[in-house]
């Protein structure tokens, strides 16, 4: 079994333990406004991305898939939060030159402000990381499994044979020449984003503390090796944004079968049939192994998914924004 | 030659001697050889007489030994050294007077520059001075006198005498005039008031012009002196009372009595008799000339009166202002000024009669003029910026006809620390217009005599900022330290001229760095590469700028020792905000940039190795959605019709059974 289906059942069983014994003995017809459905809105499934969508057309019977654990799913929202405020506060100094940047750094309490703010991110970002570090060790030992078997499992986050293949299948799918490729658990782009927050996480966090503390930095190292941290600190963030505010935000939201936005990565759940399209050898596990209903939960209520979209939608604004930041800078101000 | 010619008559006269009393011809037969030499004190001198001139002097009727005593009876030829003619044997009264004289004194003590009776009166021409042709008649004293005490003679410079210019001054006063000029010989000559012969200086209490005496003297002639300063005093206390009431030179200079004291007193009232109507216009161009007098009265010219200013005034006229033709000149009294004034750039447009050079009046006001000490005076401190103001305002006769780039100078310079602290905080210390550009020597900067000018400008300033001076003048921006043929900065080039602010101002400290910028493109470029240069882009000061490492006034090269950025000085000075600095730590390159693989070639590759992580990156990124974008679509109009295809068949069944199929229905759809 893999740890991370793993850990999400046991995540899920522990949190919703009523509700899946619930669920499991009475099956959908638990949710009393399921039966009164009007059959004549077959939008009803987008239903969440109205402002005021009908409680009874809300198919809030199905139960769906839960694809991530709490844990991950706080993880990723302090990441959301601690890498916005990295990018708004440190690029209002890449970009000083623009008049972006002074507004920015104004609206965000000048320079001093901005720096702690930035600092504070940071830390909450070197946080996300090692918690997840220390999540993932846990597993490890709650599993009782060797390095190997986790790293090398088809579940697992390292890159495989399978990714290689998949990757090639995409781009065979892409130019017309084979079928999408029956993902797993675990896209190649989705294990690229992954270990791209290591590696950034590594080179700007490193780079990042000798730049916080100079003086204890030079007390081993020549000055102008902060000169050379500087740049990359700075470009390798630049790449970090640039990559996740358009590239991710593509893979993961705006192509356009998820378009305009992917919730899963907030709310966990993810519709069944949904997931059997996107992941379907994953799906297929499952289901072969019979691990698939124990998978499935209540969905949230809609307010917590608008709460989540608008979230979702602020994310999205900041990075789009620093974005067309970015490309103005580039563009039209560089110098 | 000479010798001979001397011992020839010499000789006859031996002879003549016993057998002739002494005649004056027998003195006549040799002194009568115009060639004739004799010695005294070892320098030879003529000893020529000319008989007929000595015939015509008052003394023509004197033999020669009445006067030359010591010569009667003397053998021919008589010996050198003959002594002085005595003419106190005659001129006792004379005599005496004269040996308690100043000259007579001085030739007491030896005196070689002390006169003698003959140096005024002359020898054997001695006519009186009734006579044209007399040495000491009226006409020809003030020459007379003037032999010794014209300005450059060796008993002007050698002696103390009081007075300068005596000459010059006599023959300019009312009393020169009459006397030299309309040849008055009532006219006061030297004589007049400082005798013939008994010249006391005016502290001693005989002396004709010692200040007891004074009204005595001038009253000779102006007997009725009273009746013209009635407005003062009764003319007689001046002789009772000489040590409460002013002496005539009190307001008659000696020397320089001039004309326009003549009016003095009488003046200014029978003036205002016509000029105090305030419906008083002029008959020629019908401007007002109403005066009024409470305003001249507090005036800094309050005791001066109408006609020294209006000069030109005749008092011999029925209405003496009818020989008014000048205007007032200021500078027969303020000279020097005057003399400044006439060179500026006001002076120049005066001089040319623009109609918009400033005179004096423009400024200082006519008869109200007031000190610049005075509050209420248009030149006191705190009102000079709006004096200024009137024609040098935007939109005013000054501000449109200047061409170079200082506009709005008022507004800025109100705003100004220099302005604020004159008229906000009212320091009346604070520089304002005339501070800086003077207030009679204003001359464009481009001048190199104007105090603006950059050659001045540092002295200029430094009149207040001496301490900044004494920094600047000793940094590498002077130019007694820069031998760069470079245009060097001063004060205003990173300051600005008019709108100066406090230098720890935010505004101040963001625009310095433009400033240096300006000359030192390259490494103002690259400082804006480094944190200091972006957080200081970003409008905060809260970081190094260029002066506070570089320092500000007392700025070097970084090879001179002295250098805030020495390699003894740089960790001090990075220590002033990096506290933990170290060595190693002032090796930050402030200056980095990756822009230039020559000079920082690590920072280079650093930065294209970075950038090409960066664009491979995106590019595999980039093409990986393009590519896949197409696909998305068409997998999203299979999703769509899949789904709707499903709900319109899963419909009937109804939502209980829905789940497990529509799960399953997706996954059927994309295997087959």
């Amino acid at each position: 079994m893999n740890p991370g289906v793993r850990a999400a059942r046991k995540t899920d069983r522990m949190d919703n333990r009523n509700d899946s014994a619930q669920k499991d003995s009475s099956g959908g017809s638990a949710p009393a406004p399921s039966p009164s459905p009007s059959p004549s809105t077959p939008t009803a499934t987008e239903a969440g991305s109205s402002y005021f969508p009908a409680e009874e057309s809300s198919p809030a019977g199905e139960r769906q898939f839960l694809r991530f654990s709490r844990l991950n799913r706080a993880l990723h929202i302090f990441l959301i939060i601690s890498f916005l405020t990295l990018a708004l506060t440190g690029l209002t100094l890449k970009f000083s030159y623009t008049g972006w940047a002074v507004l920015l750094s104004h609206l965000l309490g000048g320079f001093e402000s901005a720096g702690s703010l930035h600092r504070f991110a940071a830390v909450i970002m070197f946080a996300v990381f090692f918690i997840h570090v220390i999540d993932v060790l846990r597993m490890k030992k709650r599993d009782g499994r060797t390095w190997k078997s986790m790293i090398f499992s088809p579940d697992s986050m390292m890159f495989n044979g399978k990714d290689l293949s998949d990757f090639i299948g995409s781009v065979k799918w892409f130019v017309g020449r084979g079928p999408r490729p029956r993902f797993g658990r675990w896209t190649y782009w989705e294990k690229f984003d992954y270990f791209a927050v290591f590696w950034g996480v590594a080179v700007i966090g490193s780079t990042g503390l000798m730049l916080w503390f100079p003086e204890l930095f030079t007390n081993f190292m020549p000055g102008s090796l902060l000169n050379v941290a500087t740049i990359i600190h700075s470009d390798e963030a630049l790449l970090a944004v640039g990559f996740i505010f358009t590239v991710h935000f593509f893979n993961t939201h705006l192509r356009p079968e998820k378009f305009p936005m992917d919730i899963v990565i907030f709310t966990g759940r993810m519709d069944v049939d949904e997931f059997a399209l996107d992941k379907p050898a994953e799906y297929e596990e499952l289901v072969k192994s019979g691990r698939l209903e124990s998978r499935l939960v209540e969905p949230y209520q809609p307010i917590v998914t608008r709460a989540v979209k608008a979230f979702g939608w602020t994310a999205l604004t900041i990075g789009f924004s620093v974005v067309l930041w970015i490309i103005y800078a580039m563009l039209f101000a560089y110098r | 030659m000479i010798r001979r010619i001397f011992i020839t008559p010499a000789l006859l006269l031996l002879l003549a001697i016993p057998a002739f009393a002494q005649e004056d011809a027998d003195c006549l037969s040799c002194h009568e050889d115009k060639s004739l030499e004799g010695r005294r004190g070892g320098k030879k001198i003529s000893v020529y007489v000319n008989a007929n001139t000595h015939a015509g002097s008052v003394h023509g009727s004197n033999g020669c030994v009445s006067c030359h005593a010591g010569l009667a009876g003397k053998q021919f030829p008589h010996e050198e050294d003959v002594a002085p003619v005595d003419c106190g044997g005659c001129h006792s009264a004379e005599q005496a007077e004269e040996s308690k004289s100043l000259h007579g004194q001085a030739a007491a003590r030896g005196d070689r520059l002390a006169p003698r009776c003959n140096d005024c009166h002359g020898t054997h021409n001695i006519l009186p001075k009734s006579d044209r042709n007399s040495a000491i008649s009226p006409l020809k004293i003030p020459f007379l006198c003037g032999k010794c005490h014209q300005e450059g003679s060796p008993v002007q410079r050698q002696r103390v005498i009081h007075q300068d210019n005596i000459l010059e001054n006599f023959s300019e006063s009312i009393h020169g005039e009459g006397l030299l000029r309309k040849g008055l010989i009532v006219a006061p000559n030297c004589a007049s008031c400082h005798t013939g012969h008994s010249i006391l200086p005016h502290t001693n209490p005989a002396s004709s012009i010692a200040r007891k005496n004074i009204a005595s003297t001038c009253a000779k002639c102006h007997a009725e002196i009273e009746t013209v300063h009635r407005k003062v005093i009764k003319g007689e206390l001046w002789e009772k009372e000489q040590h409460v009431l002013p002496a005539c030179v009190d307001c008659h200079q000696p020397h320089k009595v001039r004309k326009v004291y003549y009016t003095q007193g009488m003046a200014d009232r029978d003036c205002l008799t016509c000029h105090e109507r305030p419906d008083l216009k002029s008959s020629r161009d019908g401007r007002p000339l109403f005066v009024r007098a409470q305003e001249l009265g507090v005036s800094r010219h309050q005791k001066i009166s109408c006609s020294q200013c209006h000069s030109d005034v005749n008092a011999s006229n029925v209405r003496p202002c009818d020989a008014i033709t000048k205007k007032v000149d200021c500078s027969s009294c303020h000279a020097e000024v005057g003399q400044q004034f006439t060179v500026s750039l006001h002076g120049k447009l005066v001089t040319n009669n623009d109609p918009n050079g400033p005179a004096c009046k423009e400024c200082h006001g006519q008869h109200g003029v007031k000190g610049k000490l005075d509050p209420s005076s248009p030149t006191f401190p705190t009102n000079v910026p709006l004096l200024c103001a009137r024609c040098h305002r935007e939109g005013q006769k000054a501000a449109v006809r200047y061409t170079g780039i200082e506009h709005q100078i008022i507004e800025l310079y109100t705003e100004s620390i220099h302005g604020k602290g004159l008229m906000k905080s009212g320091l009346t210390v604070t520089a304002m217009c005339s501070n800086c550009h003077t207030p009679h020597s204003v001359l464009p900067r481009s001048d190199s005599l104007s105090s603006v000018n950059p050659r001045n400008l540092p002295k200029t300033c430094g009149k207040c900022h001496h301490g900044i001076e004494e920094q600047f003048q000793k940094s590498i921006h002077s130019k007694l330290v820069s031998k760069s043929g470079k245009d060097l900065p001063v004060c205003d080039d990173c300051h600005t001229a008019h709108k100066i602010r406090r230098a720890d101002s935010q505004g101040f400290k963001l625009e310095i760095m433009q400033q240096c910028g300006r000359c030192h493109e390259k490494i103002a470029e690259t400082y804006f590469d480094t944190y200091h240069g972006k957080v200081s882009q970003l409008g905060y000061t809260k970081t190094a700028k260029c002066y506070d490492c570089h320092g500000a006034h007392d700025i070097l090269p970084v090879a001179d020792p002295r250098s805030h950025l020495s390699h003894d000085n740089v960790v001090g000075t990075c220590q002033k905000c990096h506290e933990g600095a170290s060595r190693r730590f002032a090796g930050y390159l402030t200056h980095a940039t990756h822009h230039d693989p020559e000079k920082y070639p690590f920072l280079f590759w650093t930065f294209w190795g970075m950038t090409s992580l960066l664009i491979g990156t995106f590019l595999l990124g980039g093409v990986h959605t393009l590519l896949w974008l197409p696909r998305a679509f068409q997998y999203r109009r299979l999703l769509k019709a899949k789904h709707l295809e499903e709900k319109n068949g899963a419909q009937p069944p109804g939502a209980a059974d829905d789940e497990p199929g529509s799960a399953g229905g997706p996954k059927d759809g994309q295997d087959g």
